[in-house]
C-alpha cells in the first residue's frame, strides 16, 4: 500500500446470520461491483476485495497479478470492468472518483485476511474483520489468496452494471411524500447511513417500539429529514420507516455521494423481485 | 400475529404493542427456530416483533409466510429453557460512572441509592440488538429512570452501564451514545473470536454486581 486513499477498506459480501446477536451483515457498498469485479477475474462472487471511496490509493504489486476495477471510474490508467494483468513491481494508481463514490480493486485469488465470523469484511465501527477492523493505512501488506476457479484467462471487458436515474422504493403504505421531493445526500454520510437533506416529512405519531430494521429502510426520525440505512446500519431501531430501497437499487446507493441528489420512486414488491432477477441475469452473462 | 413486508428481502412479524414477559417468550421461541429456515439470512428479535431478511431469489414472501405461521402455530406451546442468571460485575461511579452524581442529582436519591438499586434487580435481556452483543435489558426501577443526554456522547467506552429513560445497559463496543454512564464492567460483552461472541443472549437474566475501584 503506496498510499491509501480516503478511505480504502476489505470487503466481501458480508456476514449475514448474527443479526439476533445484535451484529449487522456489513459487506461492500456496491456488493453488485464487487460481485461483477470477482467475476471478471475467475473469482468466486463474494471473495474479499478492496473498496476505495472517492478518492483511491496507489497499490504495488510484490508478484504479477490479474486485476479488475469496477465500480465508479477512479481515472487510474487501466480501462475499468475488465481483466488487467499487471506486473510484478508495477504501481496501480487510483485518482478521484469521475462519478459515483465507491471503486473495487478485485485481484484474482481474492484479497486474504482472517475471516471474522466467517467474513472478510471490515465493520469500521466496531472494529471488526478486514484487516485489523480498519481503513488500510500507507504501508500495509496485503496477501493475494488462492480462491479463483481453475481455466484459462480470458475473460474479455462487460458494461457498468446498469443504475437507474431514481432510487426505487417499496412501503407498506404510500411513499408519496418522500417520492414527491428531491433530496440531498449530507456530508455526514456513511456506511452506516446515508443522511439526506430536503422538505421536513410529517412526523409520524403514536409510540413505536424498537423493533427490527433492514437493510435499505428509509428511517425518518423526529427531525423529519430521512436516514437510509446501509450496510453497517443497527440492527434494531425506534424511528419509523417511510420505505424500503429495492434489493436491486442497493448498489446504486453504494454510489452516491456527499451532494448528491437522490429521487425515489415507489414500485411494487413484484417489480423489485422483476428488477432484482434482471440484474442477476446480467451478473451471470458475466461468467 | 400480523405480518408486514417491510422490503423486497424482509418480512415483519409483529406480536403486539406492548413490552411482556409473555410477548418475549413468544418472540424468543419463534426467532430461534427462524433461524434454521432455508432461504432466511437474518433473524432480528425484538420486544414484540421478529424481522426476518430473506434472500428472495431462495425463498418465495408467500412461502416464507406459510412456513413462519406453522413454525409459531408449533412454537407456541414449546418449553423454553430455565433463564440463565449472568453475574456483570460493575465499578459504579467516579471516572468509571461520570454521570452517577447527575442520576443522583435527578431522581433526588443519594448516589449510593441508585447504586443499591440498580445492582438490587434481576434484569431480562428481552433481546440483542442496536450493536454487537448490545442488551436490551427490562426491570430497570421507576425510581432512577432519568432522561437521556441533550447532546449524546461521540464516544461512549465499551464497558459502560448506563441509564436512558426507562431502560438500562451495558455498551459492549465503543459506540455514540446518549444514555446516562454510571459505571463501567471489566467483562467483555462482545468477543468476535469466541463462540458464541456474545455473553448474553436473549431471555437471559442479568444481575449487576458492585465491586470496588481497584479491581479493574
Amino acid at each position: 500500500m503506496i498510499s491509501p486513499g480516503l478511505l480504502t477498506t476489505v470487503q466481501d459480501l458480508g456476514r449475514p446470520g448474527y443479526a439476533h446477536l445484535g451484529i449487522s451483515a456489513s459487506g461492500a457498498a456496491d456488493a453488485l461491483s464487487l460481485r461483477a469485479g470477482n467475476l471478471l477475474v475467475k473469482n468466486p462472487q463474494g471473495a474479499a476485495a478492496l473498496e476505495m471511496t472517492l478518492a483511491g490509493g496507489t497499490f504495488e504489486f510484490e508478484e504479477p497479478a490479474v486485476v479488475a476495477l469496477t465500480g465508479a471510474d477512479f481515472d487510474a490508467g487501466i480501462p475499468m470492468w475488465t481483466p488487467v494483468r499487471v506486473k510484478a513491481g508495477e504501481h496501480l494508481r487510483c485518482g478521484r472518483a469521475r462519478s459515483g463514490a465507491r471503486c473495487y480493486l478485485c485481484v484474482r485469488g481474492g484479497i486474504q485476511v482472517p475471516l471474522v465470523l466467517g467474513s472478510a469484511s471490515t465493520h469500521l465501527l466496531t472494529a471488526l474483520g478486514g484487516l485489523e477492523g480498519r481503513a488500510l493505512r500507507r504501508g500495509d501488506v496485503l496477501e493475494v489468496g488462492a480462491v479463483a476457479m481453475a481455466g484459462i484467462f480470458s475473460r474479455p471487458a462487460c458494461a457498468p452494471a446498469p443504475r437507474a436515474p431514481a432510487l426505487r422504493v417499496t412501503s407498506p403504505d404510500n411513499a408519496n411524500a418522500l417520492c414527491a421531493a428531491v433530496w440531498q445526500v449530507r456530508e455526514d454520510s456513511d456506511r452506516m447511513g446515508l443522511r439526506l437533506r430536503g422538505p421536513v416529512l410529517a412526523r409520524h405519531t403514536g409510540h413505536m417500539l424498537t423493533e427490527g430494521v433492514p437493510l435499505g429502510a428509509v428511517q425518518v426520525p423526529p427531525d423529519g429529514q430521512p436516514i437510509i440505512l446501509f450496510v453497517e446500519h443497527q440492527t434494531t431501531g425506534g424511528y419509523p420507516k417511510a420505505a424500503n430501497v429495492i434489493s436491486a437499487d442497493l448498489h446504486a446507493v453504494g454510489q452516491l455521494r456527499p451532494r448528491d441528489p437522490v429521487h425515489f420512486e415507489q414500485v411494487t414488491i413484484d417489480a423489485a423481485l422483476a428488477l432484482l432477477k434482471a440484474q442477476e441475469d446480467w451478473l451471470h452473462s458475466l461468467v | 400475529m400480523r405480518m408486514v413486508d417491510s422490503s423486497d428481502r424482509s418480512l415483519l412479524l409483529i406480536f403486539g404493542e406492548e413490552i411482556s414477559v409473555a410477548t418475549h417468550q413468544d418472540v424468543l421461541r419463534l426467532s430461534s427456530l427462524l433461524r434454521y429456515t432455508p432461504g432466511v439470512t437474518n433473524v432480528h428479535p425484538a420486544y414484540a416483533s421478529v424481522l426476518i431478511d430473506f434472500d428472495p431469489l431462495a425463498i418465495g414472501r408467500l412461502q416464507l409466510r406459510q412456513a413462519a405461521g406453522e413454525l409459531h402455530a408449533r412454537a407456541h406451546a414449546a418449553p423454553l429453557d430455565q433463564p440463565r442468571t449472568v453475574e456483570i460485575p460493575v465499578i459504579y461511579g467516579g471516572e468509571h460512572g461520570p454521570d452517577l452524581e447527575d442520576v443522583a442529582a435527578f431522581t433526588g436519591l443519594s448516589p449510593d441509592d441508585v447504586v443499591e438499586l440498580h445492582s438490587n434487580t434481576d434484569y431480562l435481556v428481552y433481546f440483542l440488538g442496536f450493536s454487537p452483543g448490545f442488551p436490551y435489558l427490562g426491570g430497570l426501577p421507576e425510581s432512577i429512570a432519568v432522561p437521556r443526554l441533550e447532546t449524546p456522547r461521540r464516544k461512549v467506552p465499551a464497558g459502560s452501564v448506563a441509564i436512558g429513560g426507562k431502560q438500562t445497559g451495558v455498551y459492549p463496543v465503543a459506540s455514540p451514545g446518549g444514555w446516562r454512564i454510571i459505571g463501567s464492567t471489566p467483562l467483555q460483552l462482545f468477543q468476535p473470536d469466541a463462540d458464541p461472541p456474545t455473553l448474553l443472549r436473549m431471555g437471559d437474566l442479568v444481575r449487576f454486581v458492585p465491586i470496588a475501584r481497584g479491581a479493574l
